[in-house]
């Protein structure tokens, strides 16, 4: 039973390929820098314009324009904002003339904090309750689960945690705060109490796609060959299913978790915003009702590289974690678009 | 249709649907009519109440609700006509082309559905066309993805390969024969979408960004109403229960073709 070995070299096999996704995930990362620059300053909307609102005078837009630097060609100030970006200055702030790096901070921190709580809630109970409903599968516990899970996954986030709000807001429900009001000088380790209803609800939207994930992999490994093998040796059922059929299942569950976390951040914005939460979800919102165009600008950046930086991690393990894939020397399963499907046409005509 | 999920699902659909296109005609006031106390509870006149102005919210609960029900169905149905010509243009064209496709539904992928979507309605502006494009286009690479996968696991098949030695034209070979194979998950996904965009739209509302003010739309009542959670919660819990249910409809409807689909595919042992 023992895999062809190959001499393995110094160098690990799967680092070439990391080279080449890590180059990619760089291209990636500019051309965001590319759309996000776009769609706020070179579209024919007028940044000052939007600034100022539409009654300023033109005397301040012109100010505007050339304090921003918007009067010089468009090329020069996206190399410029490139440039200032990468040293790590994402520009001042014309809400407050505060440095927006030093806004944004302690903001990204409570969000990571936030997530990681979501996360530490999520992946344990979508195993544990995946694990459990492929196990008694098409029983009733099975159906009535697999119908709240579409429930959950059918009803949008915001929804859910107005109706935690209204639930918690209730008199005699007064044990976990609707809001999260916290205190800046203390620690949040001392205030876990208010993550308990936003971590709450962005978990409840979080649960069903994982579960279901997690449970039709099991559903297919419980039927595969190597499990029949198994129970043919008289190995245990207990140890079939935790030890040979869960690793196999868990590979696919870090893409999901890295999908998770996508439609995560996009639903943290909202559920930051329902339990006034300070994280960089209602630093998104205030920036764009102040119309604070380096905030916002500085914000989506960040939001989306940390969602290439997930995915890339989210790649990498699924590369180590799979021994097919971290001993090849090409690793072509996960490369999304290097290969080209061959046209049916020219491959049936044979000049391909 | 033989699925009673899919039925199910498309009576719980239809019914809200029929709710946002009849309720204009029927609400007892007009949606901007000040008609009773602010935040009044709950009478013989007006069974569920009044919100933050006086109006009544039985009135604005029916007479808001067209306003998401057009704007996800034209959003979602963008997206798919959209994306499924991209997806089979990809899975089915030369390298180049396929490579670029794909590259660029990457790429979008990486910035989340509702920060795109903030990001350009607020520089941009907020009509309501606008709003269906940007949501749209946030909803376009995903379906590229699926689109491309289906036609590409289908154009292998031995029909395809058939149909193109009786010397059909390669547009026919597409359309006539891929794109009807591929058509039921992408049906699926198009109820998917009629869920995500129910509620990206009225979280949109919600944050402040959607239908202007003083319009009546489900989304905008649950903001407007939100500072009177305790006092009068029907101004809240009713426009979001129809924007629930309508959501739990289309996304049971996907799930029951989606299973009925999978049910007649896999029956072979």
């Amino acid at each position: 039973m023992s895999e062809p070995h190959c001499n393995t070299p110094r160098t690990p096999a799967w680092l070439s390929w990391f080279v080449g996704r890590l180059g990619y995930g760089l291209l990636t990362a500019w051309v965001i820098s590319l759309v996000v620059f776009i769609a706020t300053q070179a579209l024919p909307s007028d940044p000052a314009r939007v600034i100022l609102g539409p009654d300023a005078p033109l005397d301040s837009i012109l100010t505007l324009q050339h304090q921003l630097g918007l009067d010089q060609p468009i090329a020069w100030q996206y190399l410029r904002w490139l440039g200032s970006a990468l040293r790590g200055d994402l520009g001042v702030s014309l809400d407050s003339n505060v440095p927006v790096s030093h806004l944004l901070w302690g903001r990204f921190g409570y969000t990571l904090v936030l997530l990681a709580g979501v996360i530490a809630v999520v992946v344990p109970t979508a195993l544990a309750l995946g694990v459990a409903l492929a196990l008694r599968r098409d029983s009733r516990l099975d159906r009535w689960g697999l119908s709240l899970l579409i429930f959950l996954k059918a009803t949008p986030g915001f929804l859910l945690a107005i109706g935690l709000v209204l639930l918690f807001s209730m008199p005699h429900m007064d044990f976990l705060p609707a809001v999260s009001i916290l205190d800046p000088d203390q620690s949040l380790l001392r205030q876990l109490r208010f993550l308990v209803l936003p971590v709450w609800a962005l978990s409840l939207t979080a649960l069903p796609y994982l579960t279901r994930m997690v449970r039709a992999a099991m559903i297919e490994a419980l039927a595969s060959d190597y499990v029949i093998a198994a129970r043919l040796r008289g190995v245990p059922e207990r140890r079939i299913v935790w030890r040979h059929t869960l690793p196999n299942a868990l590979v696919p569950a870090i893409q999901g978790v890295a999908l998770t976390l996508r439609t995560l951040i996009g639903g943290a914005v909202l559920a930051e915003v329902i339990f006034s939460y300070p994280g960089i979800g209602t630093a998104l919102n205030a920036a764009i009702q102040m119309r604070d165009l380096p905030m916002v600008q500085a914000i989506v950046l960040v939001i989306t590289l940390a969602v290439v930086l997930i995915n890339l991690l989210a790649d990498l393990l699924t590369v180590l974690l799979t021994p097919k894939l971290r001993t090849a020397r090409r690793v072509t399963l996960i490369q999304r678009n290097r290969r080209g499907i061959t046209p049916w046409w020219r491959r049936s005509r044979g000049d391909a | 249709m033989n699925e009673p999920q899919t039925r199910k699902g498309l009576l719980i659909t239809l019914l809200v649907v029929a709710v946002a296109l009849l309720g204009p005609w029927l609400a007892p006031h007009g949606p901007t009519d000040m008609v009773g106390p602010v935040y009044g509870a709950p009478t013989g006149a007006a069974w569920l109440g009044y919100d933050f102005l006086g109006h009544d919210v039985l009135s604005r609960l029916l007479s808001g609700g067209v306003s998401v029900l057009w704007m996800s169905v034209a959003a979602a149905s963008l997206a798919l006509a959209v994306g499924t010509t991209l997806g089979l243009l990809a899975g089915l064209s030369r390298r180049r082309l396929d490579q670029w496709i794909t590259w660029s539904a990457d790429v979008s992928l990486a910035f989340p559905d509702l920060i795109l979507v903030l990001l350009i309605v607020s520089m941009l502006g907020r009509a309501p066309w606008l709003i269906v494009l940007t949501v749209s286009i946030a909803f376009i690479p995903g379906v590229i993805r699926l689109a491309r996968a289906s036609a590409v696991a289908v154009a292998g098949q031995e029909f395809v390969e058939a149909a193109q030695m009786m010397g059909y034209s390669r547009r026919r070979i597409l359309f006539k024969e891929i794109l009807p194979n591929i058509l039921t998950p992408l049906l699926v996904h198009f109820g998917n979408l009629l869920t995500w965009g129910v509620g990206m739209l009225s979280g949109l509302s919600f944050l402040g960004y959607g239908v202007a003010p003083p319009t009546a739309d489900w989304g905008l009542m649950i903001n407007e109403n939100q500072a009177g959670l305790l006092v009068q919660p029907w101004a809240v819990l009713a426009p979001a229960v129809l924007i629930g249910v309508f959501a739990y409809g289309t996304n049971i409807l996907a799930e029951g073709i989606g299973r009925s689909s999978a049910g007649t595919g896999a029956k072979q042992p």
